[in-house]
């Protein structure tokens, strides 16, 4: 499916969802379905602060483990705790439900790095070629 | 699709965790042509395989197949393998990512009377697994597929297609392994593939054979043995048979005489975080060894299971460990083998 319009990607397939100060994380279509079954999430606590691009969790399915950078810096204030209960969610609803950590944005510049969707889907086409 | 042993392999075709199902509740079948063949003549074969491997060669029977592994001098595992009893030859099907190493081993080392042909290139191998395989295929064959035991093999046709037919597998279920000429390979599998509905068979990849395997508490070479791993060090003694003579067999005694040697045990993971591959094993604050296997396991309702080289003195079962992932210790505790046991 094409990325949604609604929201900036990176190259390692994480979206995030700008909302004024604040920030949804999730991973891309592309990326749950190149996973296959997810079985464990592994994400940051509430407060926890993360920087752009660092590693801040992981995402694992049967056999690979793998991990999920920050798209911007920030402060989490929120995680997915369904998805940590559920993680096949992130298969079947990656955009929605599936969402993985909230953030409280801390340079909104930082979002200049970022893919828009029609990027993105460019760059899913020329790794599956 | 994944590169492995110089074939491009498929890790899964429509998910892993369906595969693994399919071939526990009905049936499975799997592309396995990148494992090495080699066939094996002459009067002096069974006691030169004898002389490299420590399970017993010469008492097969006809037809009979047998797990074996080719030690080295220090008794490690070269590696594992199928050796099956054929007419007038003998089918050794060993790992592909080790075929080049045995090939060479064993082409250096063939007496006079013995010869070895490496058919791997020629031939193609696809597993029927899963409870419904006998059903699947016995529609298919002129051979009477419950005259083949577990561990047999008879020759025959599939299909029309002439094939080896041994009911063997690596997934601790009921099932078969078809070897066929390389160019008949596609035409079996598409003549397979049109039977599937029947019975429910879905085609399934390397991801699913490798839970399947590690809940079956069978070993995968690199993993629960290697050149640094023996026989006995991985659990496995019962193919382990001193009474013969065969390199490594001295230091094979001397371990069992010995009985400190670290070895391989099952683990179940107390929390919803996986172990995998590499992990460190701790007792207390003591590093006692390492994960060489790890997988949520479906058959033990997404359980994490694996299995782990530690010090001898942590393999009861009951044993409560600790895995460190990501920095963080997370308890376990040491199993039985195998982790599941199919219903006879």
């Amino acid at each position: 499916m094409p990325a949604p319009t609604d929201r900036l990607y990176t190259k390692e397939h994480e979206w995030v969802k700008i909302d004024g100060p604040t920030a949804t994380f999730g991973i891309s279509d592309h990326a749950q379905s190149a996973l296959g079954d997810i079985v464990y999430v592994e994400l940051p606590k509430p407060g926890a602060s993360l920087s752009q691009g660092n590693p801040i969790g992981v995402v694992e399915s049967v056999k690979a483990v793998s991990d999920i950078y920050a798209p911007i810096s920030g402060t989490v204030t929120e995680v997915n705790g369904a998805i940590e209960d559920d993680p096949a969610k992130v298969n079947a609803d990656p955009y929605d439900t599936g969402w993985l950590v909230k953030i409280k944005i801390a340079n909104p510049d930082e979002a200049k790095s970022l893919l828009d969707a029609a990027a993105y889907d460019e760059l899913v086409k020329a790794e599956e070629h | 699709m994944s590169p492995f042993g110089g074939f491009l392999m498929p890790i899964s075709y429509s998910g892993i965790i369906e595969e693994h199902n399919a071939v526990r509740e009905a049936a499975g079948m799997f592309d396995l042509s990148h494992m090495g063949q080699f066939i094996v003549r002459g009067d002096g074969a069974a006691p030169w395989l004898d002389s490299m491997t420590c399970n017993d060669v010469a008492t097969m029977k006809p037809h009979q197949a047998r797990y074996n592994i080719f030690t080295n001098d220090r008794g490690g595992a070269m590696d594992d393998a199928i050796i099956y009893r054929l007419d007038g030859r003998w089918l050794v099907v060993v790992n592909a990512s080790n075929a080049p190493k045995m090939w060479s081993s064993l082409s250096a080392s063939v007496p006079s009377g013995v010869t070895i042909d490496d058919r791997t290139p020629r031939s193609a191998l696809i597993a029927l697994q899963g409870p419904r395989s006998v059903e699947l295929l016995q529609p298919l064959t002129d051979v009477d597929l419950s005259a083949v035991k577990y561990y047999y093999a008879a020759e025959g046709a599939v299909a029309g297609i002439p094939a080896e037919i041994a009911r063997t597998g690596y997934t601790g279920e009921d099932g078969f392994e078809l070897f066929v000429a390389a160019g008949a390979a596609e035409k079996l599998w598409r003549r397979l593939s049109q039977e599937a509905g029947r019975v429910g068979m879905i085609p399934a990849g390397l991801g699913a054979r490798d839970v399947l395997r590690l809940e079956a508490g069978m070993p995968l070479y690199g993993h629960e043995l290697e050149e640094d791993i023996s026989p006995l060090m991985a659990g496995l003694d019962w193919v382990v048979k001193l009474g013969k003579n065969f390199k490594g067999r001295d230091a094979l005694a001397a371990q069992a005489a010995e009985k400190r040697y670290r070895r391989i045990a099952g683990f179940v993971m107390d929390g919803k975080a996986p172990a995998r591959a590499g992990y460190a094993v701790f007792s207390g604050d003591d590093r006692i060894g390492e994960v060489r296997s790890g997988s949520p396991a479906p058959s033990l309702g997404g359980k994490n299971i694996g299995t782990a080289l530690v010090s001898a003195d942590a393999t009861a079962p009951g044993t409560k460990l600790e895995v460190e992932i990501r920095g963080q210790r997370h308890g376990c505790q040491v199993v039985p083998l195998p982790f599941y046991k199919r219903k006879k």
